[in-house]
């Protein structure tokens, strides 16, 4: 079964996320923040990564420099979800290794989408 | 709206664009043609209607036909067929021509995303070694739909449906709270409004034509007219693209499959002798 860690400190996003990924076969982990993301990662890398922008502790672009350059980093798909939409975070995003970015707020069928898009 | 009203909605659909409108669906057309008749400073479909039928006013007609032709639609839909365009289809084209453009015709382009999409692609591939010339065209049935596809102004919501966010960041600017693809995208496609069924001798010849999902929401002497009409606007070696699992009336006649590619059709060439 593929994994995929959802990280956002709102567990109502959280739970949505869940219910949209396990019901296309996910098997799904979550975190609050990016530290806690990163100790998932270094635990058991999953498949794909569903990742906020604004946590505490650390944010989501901290944590994804952070992925890309642990051992076996550049594994998971990492896909944005985010309420930042204008270029400059976009395309940050994708210079630290970001494969696709969801724009809040947004619905399952989004999630869908792009993770195909992003190949999973 | 009554039994008479819906008559009167299905007639002038069919007879205006071959548009075939199903008269039990009544909540499709109320919430269709409810905007159309506040638009025009009605307050009522009911009201809009009587007009329609007491004044015979052409903008009213033509107001309810666009507002029941629209369809849906958004970027590089079906994925499938842009990557066999990308891959296979426009290079076996132009090398099949060389020399000259590989023309392509959105024939019913809506707001615009599928021939953009198309236009994304050439423009990528525009910077790779002998590139061939694509002109690109669109049209559509609806003034309305036509104006917001040449804006090629976008909302959140309408970029993030099938739009690889490369792409997005590459081809787009933000304004306000939208997203306008850039000029160089947007004067790579040649815009005009052509009504499907009103005859299309005038157009010219192009070498692939997508006419995807368009037939299936017109009658079928309508989807049999179009297809005998696009069998002589596809040109000899060129290609009509239908979605993936369209069977309009005709199409045997007019077009045989061309493999490859589900909907991916090429002319008869016995159609053109009976015809």
């Amino acid at each position: 079964m593929r994994t995929c860690l959802v990280v956002d400190d709102s567990r109502v996003i959280r739970k949505v996320a869940r219910r949209v990924l396990e019901d296309v076969g996910y098997e799904i982990a979550e975190a609050a923040d990016g530290m806690e993301a990163l100790a998932w990662c270094r635990a058991a890398m999953p498949d794909a990564i569903l990742l906020d922008w604004n946590m505490p502790v650390m944010s989501g672009i901290e944590f994804l420099r952070r992925l890309r350059a642990e051992p076996d980093g550049e594994r998971p798909v990492v896909v944005f979800c985010t309420v930042e939409n204008d270029l400059a975070h976009i395309n940050e995003a994708l210079e630290a290794g970001a494969n696709e970015y969801i724009m809040k707020p947004f619905d399952g069928d989004i999630i869908i989408e792009k993770f195909t898009e992003a190949g999973l | 709206m009554n039994a008479e009203e819906v008559a009167l909605v299905v007639s002038v659909c069919r007879a205006r664009a071959g548009l075939k409108v199903a008269p039990d669906k009544t909540y499709l057309i109320e919430s269709r043609l409810s905007p159309v008749a506040r638009s025009h400073g009605f307050d009522s479909i009911s009201e809009l209607l009587d007009a329609v039928r007491t004044r015979r006013e052409e903008p009213l007609i033509w107001a309810i036909v666009e507002a029941m032709a629209a369809g849906e639609t958004s970027f590089f839909r079906d994925r499938a067929p842009f990557q066999y365009f990308r891959d296979a289809l426009i290079p076996q084209l132009a090398r099949s021509s060389p020399g000259r453009s590989v023309k392509i015709w959105s024939a019913a382009c809506a707001t615009g995303q599928e021939i953009y999409s198309l236009a994304m692609l050439v423009e990528d591939m525009a910077s790779e070694e002998g590139a061939p010339r694509i002109e690109l065209a669109a049209s559509d049935l609806s003034r309305v739909a036509l104006e917001r596809a040449q804006g090629g102004l976008y909302n959140q919501f309408e970029v993030q449906r099938g739009l690889p966010i490369r792409l997005l960041a590459r081809h787009f600017e933000k304004t306000d709270d939208q997203w306008r693809l850039k000029p160089n995208i947007r004067q790579r496609v040649r815009w005009r409004r052509i009504n499907l069924v009103a005859g299309l001798q005038a157009i010219g010849r192009f070498d692939v034509v997508l006419c995807r999902n368009v037939l299936v929401n017109m009658t079928e002497e309508a989807q049999r007219k179009v297809l005998s009409e696009l069998a002589h606007v596809v040109s000899t070696d060129g290609y009509l693209v239908l979605g993936l699992k369209e069977t309009p009336q005709g199409l045997g006649e007019a077009f045989r499959p061309a493999g490859g590619l589900a909907g991916l059709y090429r002319r008869n060439p016995a159609f053109r002798v009976a015809a």
